[in-house]
């Protein structure tokens, strides 16, 4: 039984697909040769062509077209060897042309597959419906003037890539996997950078409701939602709010709809009732997109290790649970520093470090894994230490701290600190005899049977010795001292 | 199929073309009589044939991704009723 939501009338099953809006990574436009940008000054980087001016013609950038077709293949998804451009017709200030060239009835990708994991461990395939080419629009700012609004077109005509999936999706858990999922395909294949808070991944969600056995009831569609948590958040909001409608005797109308992340809550959109009249219409300025067979093929053996493969990789060749590759797979510079600290090491202790300590430490510091407070050679040249029992795990805690930020050599920390670990025996029997002689009363009643007491013997030696001591070697000489 | 007078006001509307009182039974006759050729198109069996969006049978020219156009917001601007710095001005628009 999977997810469901509990009425008055009985329990509802949540349906949702998603239309995925992802900003394709190339130096120019779609259909010109402006740049693409982020932060550029307004209106800065719009050729005639982005503004609309009459006669300018499109004519459509190779790249865009490849990272599409690589897009397509990363989804295990059917590439059209032919596809058209239409016109998508309305009007708005930031659409300079009236219309937005898109794909309609013939995109250049057709049905894939997105394999997501779940909490609970298991896994499910969300269908891929399709992946089409289109213009992104200008940027409208509302609140820089009381009656005026300020248009920028720099972003006018960059090409996105719309990935919309299928209705397989059935609780907001599913919806945010799915948005990961998606957006660390599209990084390890370099397509879209995946960065939401920038807008150049962004998602329309559609959301209904029905009871279990039912065919779909109607849907709303909740527009530009720009990040997981939100996309998740708005599947729960949208399917209470239909339940409730239907619970009353209401009927859902289709309509698009905004989600409000300050309540909640989501809201209509006010928008005029003709605004889902899109007219769309083969644009005549553009010819079919014809691709050569070869080139794709091309494409697809030049393809990075995906997310899947490598999860599949780090379970197999380093011994990691699904949990652990899952979780060092999902950023691919996560992966890759993974891999340079598990280099010739132990990989479980590489990745108990790396997911452990080092993840705390990045969250502490406000790192990010691309600038890390501690670097993958310095990180493995720890574990160095501790394999060579030049310092045991809990002084290789201390000397962790120590590194970050540094930059420090671990090597250089310990020898600068004398931190370097005891294994001389005699040493070590001397600490253990101290102890023991200071302790005779919890040495008798270890003796008498208190077994749990060897622990503080271990703790008061490793204390005594200021946490340098070889932990082995202390066992060894404190079960010796109390036989 | 025939367009009545509230569907010519609406095609007017969404194309955002002032359509007077007086010119919608004109434009409704004309309209209608375009749709009447089309359906007599319709009356040709097409079945097995593939779509032609276009009188030549040619595939799209590609062109290589590199920045070759922009840079002139004055130009850009031109043209503009309204602006404000760099920015087109336009009546503000809530959503």
């Amino acid at each position: 039984m999977g997810y469901a939501i509990e009425g008055s009338t009985g329990t509802w099953e949540v349906v949702v697909g998603l239309e995925v809006h992802a900003q394709v990574i190339s130096n120019a436009k779609l259909f010109s040769g402006s740049a693409t940008a982020f932060g550029a000054e307004p209106n800065s980087q719009v050729s005639f062509v982005d503004a609309a001016f009459p006669g300018m013609l499109p004519v459509i950038n190779r790249e865009c077209v490849r990272q599409a077709v690589r897009t397509g293949l990363g989804l295990n998804a059917h590439i059209n060897v032919v596809s058209h451009f239409d016109r998508k017709n309305y009007f708005y200030p930031d659409l300079p042309s009236g219309y937005q060239i898109s794909q309609y009835e013939h995109p250049v990708v057709g049905a894939g597959v997105v394999e997501v994991q779940l909490a609970d461990g298991s896994t499910k395939q969300i269908g891929v419906t399709r992946l089409h080419l289109e213009q992104d629009a200008g940027k409208s700012l509302h609140d820089q003037h009381p009656t005026k609004s300020f248009i920028d077109l720099n972003r006018a005509g960059v090409a996105l890539m719309e990935i919309v999936s299928e209705p397989d999706i059935r609780s907001p858990e599913e919806a945010g996997a799915y948005v990961r999922k998606l957006r660390s395909i599209l990084r390890y294949l370099g397509t879209c950078d995946g960065n939401m808070e920038e807008g150049s991944m962004r998602a329309d969600v559609n959301v209904s409701v029905r009871k279990h056995g039912e065919p779909y009831r109607t849907r709303c569609e909740i527009k530009n939602v720009n990040s997981v948590r939100f996309v998740m958040l708005a599947v729960e909001a949208e399917a209470q709010r239909q339940i409730e409608v239907w619970e009353s005797g209401g009927t859902v109308q289709q309509e698009t709809r905004l989600f409000d992340s300050a309540r909640g809550i989501t809201r209509p959109m006010r928008s005029k009732e003709d605004a889902h009249d899109y007219r769309y219409f083969p644009d005549p300025d553009l010819l079919p997109l014809v691709l050569d067979e070869a080139w794709i093929e091309e494409l697809r053996l030049a393809l990075p290790e995906l997310p899947d493969a490598r999860q599949a990789r780090f379970m197999r060749e380093y011994g990691l649970t699904a949990y652990d590759a899952g979780v060092l797979i999902a950023e691919k510079e996560t992966a890759a520093f993974f891999e340079t600290v598990a280099k010739g090491r132990d990989a479980k202790i590489a990745a108990n470090w790396v997911t452990g300590d080092f993840f705390a430490a990045l969250n502490r510091t406000g790192g990010s894994i691309e600038n890390p407070p501690v670097s993958a050679e310095n990180l493995g040249k720890l574990l160095d230490l501790i394999a060579d029992n030049t310092i045991n795990g809990r002084i290789a805690k201390d000397v962790f701290e120590a590194m970050l930020g540094t930059g420090k050599d671990p090597a250089s920390i310990v020898d600068e600190k004398g931190l370097r670990q005891v294994t001389d025996t005699s040493a070590i029997d001397a600490a253990v005899a101290k102890i023991v002689a200071a302790n005779q009363d919890k040495v008798a009643e270890y003796k008498s049977g208190k077994d749990k007491l060897f622990g503080f013997f271990v703790g008061q030696t490793m204390k005594a010795m200021a946490g340098k001591g070889n932990p082995t070697l202390i066992n060894e000489a404190l079960k010796k001292a109390l036989s | 199929m025939s367009l009545d007078p509230a569907t010519i006001r609406r095609i007017a509307s969404l194309a955002r073309i002032r359509v007077e009182e007086h010119e919608v039974e004109t434009l409704q006759t004309e309209l209608n009589s375009i749709l009447g050729w089309i359906e007599q198109l319709n009356e040709v069996n097409v079945d097995g044939v593939e779509p032609l969006t276009g009188g030549a049978r040619m595939a799209m020219k590609m062109r290589d991704d590199v920045v070759t156009d922009g840079g002139y917001p004055e130009k850009v601007l031109a043209n503009a009723p309204d602006r404000n710095g760099d920015f087109f001005a336009v009546p503000k628009v809530v959503e």
